[in-house]
Parts: C-alpha cells; structure tokens; sequence
C-alpha cells in the first residue's frame, strides 16, 4: 500500500552552470592551484591503491619564476626542453596558419588547439617509435613534436591532390600511420577503446608497445569510455588514458560531463587503475609525467590514466564562436596560463632562451607555415586547384572493389 | 575449393563453427578468439568449446559483458595486425556495438585510405524458433547490408558454415557473419510441431576436415526448377524446400549465403529462367533485406517477369514469445505466396 501523504518539498532537477557567463568577470576562484612541486612521486610499481591522492592533486613543475621544482623535475637535456619549447610555437604556428586558411576559403573547416600545445608535445617526446597514438582531433602536437611534414598535414586540410586520405576525409581528422598517429574518427571516444584493443594485442604479441588513447572531458560521458575503462582494468594492456579536461565541450563548461561531482583521474580508481592529474599547462610535468605513465605500462604494470587539466583557450572549431556561452577573455584568467609564455620563462631562467630567440623564433616559424602552405596550395586547395578525383570516392570501401560499386561508378561515367 | 576429394566428418553446425575457428587458430598466429562466455566455458552455443584448452588464454579468451568493448578493442587489434574472430552472444545483443560497427569498423580501411584496416569477424547467433523471445529471436541482417564497408554472410548448413567461416576470417574486411540459431542442431523445415531431424541424417552435414573456403558473394543453387525462383538465406533455405514440395510448386530455390556481396547474376539468371520471385526472410518485412531484393530483380528482370515479386517476411512487429509460431514466416505462408505467384496471369 502506498503512503498517501507526505511533507517533501517538490525535487528540483539540477542543472550545472559555469560560475560566469559571458558580460560577467572572468573567475577561476574556485579552482585550488597547488604549489608546483608538491606532488610526490611514487616507483612506476606502485599499487594504485596507494597513489589514489594522485588523481585529485595536481602535479606541477614549473613554479611562478619558472624554476622547475620537486620530484618530478625531470633531469631533461637542454636540447630536449629546448625542442618542447619549439614544438609548442610550431604547433600555434601552425594552428594560425590553417586559421588564416580557412577564413580565406582554402578549407571548410579548421580546429585549434590553443592553449593546450604542451599537452601533445611533451606526450609524443616521451612515447617511442611503434608506439601507438589514438588522438581526438585536437592532438595535432603530436604530429607536429616529432617533425612530421607539415605539409602532409595541409594537403589533407586542403583535400588537394596530394592528400594522402584522398579528399574522403573532413579536415584535421588525420590518419599517419607511421607516425603513430591513428586515423581519427569524427564519433567521440570510439578510438579510446580501441586503444585498448591496440594494447591488448601488443600483450598478446609479447610485444613491448604502448597505446596512447585520447578523449576530451565532454567525451568521458560517452559509454565507450567506461567500455575501455573496464577492458583496461580487466586485461591491464600497455595503454595510456589521457583526458584533456580543457573545461569546455564546445558550448558545454564541464560540470555538464559531471566535473562538478569529481574529476576526471579519480573515475579511474573504480576500476582499480591509477591515475594522475596533471596541470596541462606545465610542458615539464607533461613530459614528466607522461614518461612515468609510458615506463609503467611498457614494464607491464599496467594501464594509467592522466588527466590533463588545462583550458581550451581558443573556439571548438572554426564553426563555433564562443563570446556566445563564456566571457571573451576568460583564457587570460586561467590561472594555470599559457605553455608557452611558461615554457619560455622557464628556459630563459635557466639561460637557454631570450625574448630576442623567442621572437626571432616566432618569425621563423610563421615563416616555415607561411611556405609550406604555400607549397601544400600549389597542389589545390579544397575549391580551386587539383585534387582527388570523384572516381576515388569508391575505393577503399572494400580491399577490393565488389561488383556493385563497380556498376555504380560505372552510372557515374567515370 | 580444395584439391582432392578430402576426408569428412559429420557435424553439426556448432561443430562446423568450432572447427573453422580451430582451423584458423592453428594456421594463423594473428587469429584470436573472444567474447562472453567464450574462453574456458566455450560459449552459451558451444561453438568455441575446447579452443582456450587447445590454444591457451592469449588467443581465446572471456571477454566482460560490453558489445562495444567486444567490437571497439577488435578493432584495435585489428589495426594491430590481428584477426580478431568476436561472438556476440545474440545478434539481438549487437546495438551498443553498432556505433563501433558501423561508423569504426566499416569505415577504417576508407577514412585512413587503407593504412588502417579491420579484418575481423564478428559472429552473431540469428534468427527466431527458440522461443527466444524479443531480445533472443531478431535477425538484423538488413541493418548491416545498408552499410558500406561491411559484408555480411549467413550461411544454412554446416558445410557452407564451416567454408564461410574460414573466408570470412581470411577477408581482409569486416565480416558480420550470422548464424541462424535454430539451424545449429538440424536443418528445420518450419515444423516446428514436428522432431527434430539432426544434421548427421543431411548431406550438408558431411564436412571436410581441415581447411577449404566457401567464398564470400557466391550464392548456392540448392534445388533447381522451372517456374519460380525463391530467393532465402538461412533458416528460410529448408522452409523454402518444405513449401516448394508440399505445393508440388518447381520452384528454383537459391541460398544466398552472402547478402553483400550479393552474388545478383545467378538471382538474375534463374528469375529470367523461372519469371517469378518469391523472397522469404524472418526478418521483418518493411525495409527488410527482401526490398533490396525485389528493387534488384525488378530493375534486372522487369520484361521477364509473369508475376509481381512477392515478399514473405516477419510481420512488422517485436519478435513476440507465446506467438512466436504465428510470427514465424512457415511453409504455409510460403505456399501461399507461391500459388499467388502461379496464379498470377
């Protein structure tokens, strides 16, 4: 028999909203900020159990002087840190490039990663040859960190006639496969679970290969995170799962994919992995941290997850404008602030850089985007120029084409 | 397609399965084998039992009750260099997999322009006559032919089980390779009133050991007629031949065994020959994989035809429990289509 009566107030649905919006000022107040170099470091052995502390602080490094402080101030070659800084300016080089290139009309669409260069860069340089990345679309750090022709990566923006994924594929979602560098899908978090697929047969080879998985914090609400999450624990391949929690999901701040309730490396301890969280923003701590996860799972301790707690400081993407759902400058009042503006005051405080070699740097690279644009236009932008031809819509479908897409281009007339 | 008249074994389909994935297993290192219930207990059909023993647990393995971690890992293995051989348990179990099949796996070889690719195998029990209820009993065939980049086979006997099973884990492509759940044990004529007859009392039930292939887009031709061709697949193939004797109808009767590929020349042969086309399959009617076939034939043999093309199907409702046998597309109903068919005109 059901109770007829009661005294409950009538429920409410709750609703997460972003503490600003735009017209307000721009506040993180809420967001603690450890000091840099406060996190400890454990063997790359440890139990998860006993690191759990690690996925709710944040390692940091690089303190407000730029010293780079505590354990994980990774003993890192001057060249090698010299070589992250540079990474980074070609990454928003590139970026400004291919902006410029779409707002000309060379491509339909474009995505930036601003703000979160360090993240791919100081990743790729801790991963080896063979290693496998299953990247979002805003990984192209990755690409970029290990020297891969820049070019290749215009000629698929621009669906030319050199793309090498031959026009069939929406620009930016790259496929290269010997770089490591798997070809991205346009679905959310799909890749995340074959990365695990991709780690569980680099096991079952008795390989020492190790996957890299990328999601974005809006994807982690996506059921094929839970799907690796849950694989990685049950079979602990050799798979690294990073989240970038770059705060927004296009419109969406990330108290909607449920950062309110927790972060996003504590979701991991309920599968038993460890995770870490990391500021995103520190290329030292993502270079270090990285190659502890790396280590870990190449040693075949298993699966980690780092979260990368960083701020998407540009639009989604080239279809989005967000003055629309946030404060214009709310980037500038990320407390975590810029790579690259820390990445330099770090090399500059240990005599490896000036403002001089940062802005002949920056010409330098605006110049090397500038060309190879200009070489990857030579072979035809998405409207004017060569490019793939209508025919090559229907191969690849199969190994083979079957008879019935024969006859259908056949209908074409091609 | 094997050299020399080779040694057989009767089995049944479970059998002709099991031994296929025994076969590739043992050829090729890259083939693994996994999904729920697979690994130490051999799968709730039986159609993996005795291979984690054989092989080990590298290359059969259980795998946790998750379709898309099942499909979405494959497919990284498959970009690994594996050939992944998956069970999902049902076919009615499929759609939480069916964003990684059909937008991942499909599409792989085309959106990296074949530098990734995914030659796996996704093995799926299908179809009705168990009392299987809604969730146990569907046949999602037509769901897997409307994408491209997939082929998708469904063979009727053990023979072409055990045949297409190799082909399809030696394709370079994604395979959905549905078995017809009622047919594992016997070939079932639509009796379902009537005992069972076991697979060792029926021809397709001698099986050659060791490896051959039945090819992928070749239909079969299983009994030859004169005045009507039906086009069936999988369970279908025996209700077909129990309608077509009990009417006394020469019917033409052809199992596809490959929906897509589809083998259309020898459907178009035998409609121009017979100039009549009754389609059966379980699946539901509307939008089924029976409307691709009767817009094929119709475009292929509109000046041949006597008849209009006729579809028998499932009704367009959930698979029911209690009335699954109202449900099920019988040799009655298929009689009643085919007298249509000859009296049309």
């Amino acid at each position: 028999m059901a109770r007829e009566e009661n005294d409950y107030a009538p429920l409410k649905l709750h609703v997460p909203e972003p503490p600003v919006r735009p017209g307000d000022t721009p506040t993180f107040d809420k967001f603690v900020v450890p000091e840099a170099g406060s996190v400890r470091k454990p063997p790359i052995d440890t139990d998860f159990d006993q690191i759990r502390d690690l996925g709710f602080d944040i390692i940091r490094v690089l303190d407000d002087e730029g010293k780079a402080v505590g354990p994980w101030a990774e003993d890192i070659s001057d060249d090698q840190l010299e070589a992250g800084l540079r990474a980074m300016m070609r990454t928003r080089a590139f970026d400004e490039r291919m902006l410029k290139a779409q707002r000309q009309g060379k491509t339909s669409f474009y995505i930036q990663c601003t703000g979160e260069e360090a993240i791919a860069t100081g990743h790729q340089m801790a991963l080896a040859q063979g290693d496998m990345n299953f990247p979002t679309y805003r990984q192209q750090g990755l690409l970029i960190a290990q020297d891969w022709p820049v070019t290749k990566m215009m000629n698929q923006i621009y669906s030319n006639e050199q793309d090498e994924l031959r026009g069939r594929q929406l620009p930016v979602l790259y496929s290269f496969k010997e770089a490591g560098f798997f070809t991205v899908s346009g679905n959310l978090s799909t890749q995340y679970i074959q990365a695990v697929g991709w780690a569980m047969a680099s096991a079952i080879k008795g390989d020492t290969k190790v996957a890299s998985a990328w999601i974005g914090d809006g994807a982690t609400a996506e059921g094929d995170f839970h799907t690796a999450l849950v694989f990685a624990s049950v079979y602990k391949p050799p798979v690294i799962l990073n989240v970038v929690d770059n705060q927004w999901a296009i419109s969406s701040f990330h108290g909607i994919a449920g950062a309110e309730s927790s972060t996003f490396a504590e979701r991991a301890h309920g599968y038993g992995l460890p995770s870490l969280r990391v500021d995103g923003n520190d290329w030292v701590a993502v270079y270090a941290a990285s190659l502890w996860a790396i280590e870990r799972a190449r040693r075949g301790h298993g699966p980690t997850m780092i979260e990368w707690v960083t701020y998407r400081a540009g639009a989604h993407s080239t279809s989005d404008d967000p003055s629309k759902y946030r404060p214009k400058t709310e980037h500038e009042a990320w407390p975590l602030g810029d790579p690259i503006k820390r990445m330099k005051q770090h090399l500059i405080a240990k005599d490896l850089w000036s403002e001089e070699r940062h802005t002949q740097a920056e010409a330098q690279y605006a110049d090397e985007m500038r060309e190879a644009a200009i070489e990857a236009e030579s072979h035809g932008t998405l409207h004017d120029g060569p490019g793939p031809s209508a025919a090559e819509m229907f191969e690849q479908v199969y190994k083979d084409v079957p008879p019935h897409l024969r006859r259908q281009r056949q209908k074409m007339g091609i | 397609m094997f050299d020399d008249k080779p040694e057989t074994t009767r089995m049944n389909m479970i059998q002709a399965i099991r031994d296929a994935q025994d076969v590739m297993l043992g050829k090729d290192d890259n083939v693994v084998v996994y999904g729920q219930d697979v690994g130490y207990f051999g799968g709730v059909f039986r159609c993996t039992e005795g291979l984690q023993a054989k092989y080990g647990t590298q290359r059969v393995f259980d795998a946790p009750i998750s379709e898309s971690g099942i499909v979405g890992s494959a497919i990284g293995m498959g970009a690994y260099g594996l050939r992944p051989c998956v069970e999902v348990q049902f076919a009615d179990y499929m759609f939480p997999a069916y964003d990684q099949i059909t937008q991942e796996a499909a599409r792989l070889r085309y959106r990296s322009n074949g530098q990734f690719t995914a030659p796996l195998v996704i093995r799926m029990p299908t179809g009705g006559g168990i009392f299987g209820g809604q969730t146990h009993s569907q046949s999602p065939e037509s769901l897997f032919t409307h994408v491209s980049g997939l082929k998708t086979v469904i063979p009727s006997n053990p023979y072409d089980a055990k045949g297409l099973l190799i082909a399809s884990i030696e394709d370079d492509d994604p395979v959905i390779f549905l078995e017809p759940k009622r047919l594992y044990n016997g070939p079932f004529d639509g009796h379902h009133d009537k005992p069972v007859v076991p697979w060792s009392k029926h021809p397709k039930g001698e099986v050659p050991t060791g490896h051959y292939t039945v090819p992928l887009g070749k239909a079969d031709i299983v009994r030859e007629g004169k005045d009507v061709t039906i086009l069936a697949y999988g369970t279908m193939v025996f209700v077909a031949e129990t309608a077509a004797t009990e009417t006394g109808i020469d019917a033409e009767i052809i199992d596809l065994r490959s929906l897509l590929p589809l083998d259309i020349e020898t459907i178009v042969e035998s409609v121009r020959k017979t100039g009549r086309c009754v389609i059966v399959h379980e699946a539901t009617l509307t939008s089924g994989f029976g409307a691709e076939l009767s817009a094929q034939v119709q475009e292929e043999c509109f000046y041949h035809l006597e008849a209009p093309v006729m579809r028998v199907a499932g009704w367009d409702t959930p698979y029911p429990h209690a009335q699954e046998w109202h449900y099920f597309p019988g040799p009655a109903r298929v009689g009643e289509a085919l007298k249509s068919v000859m009296e049309a005109i």
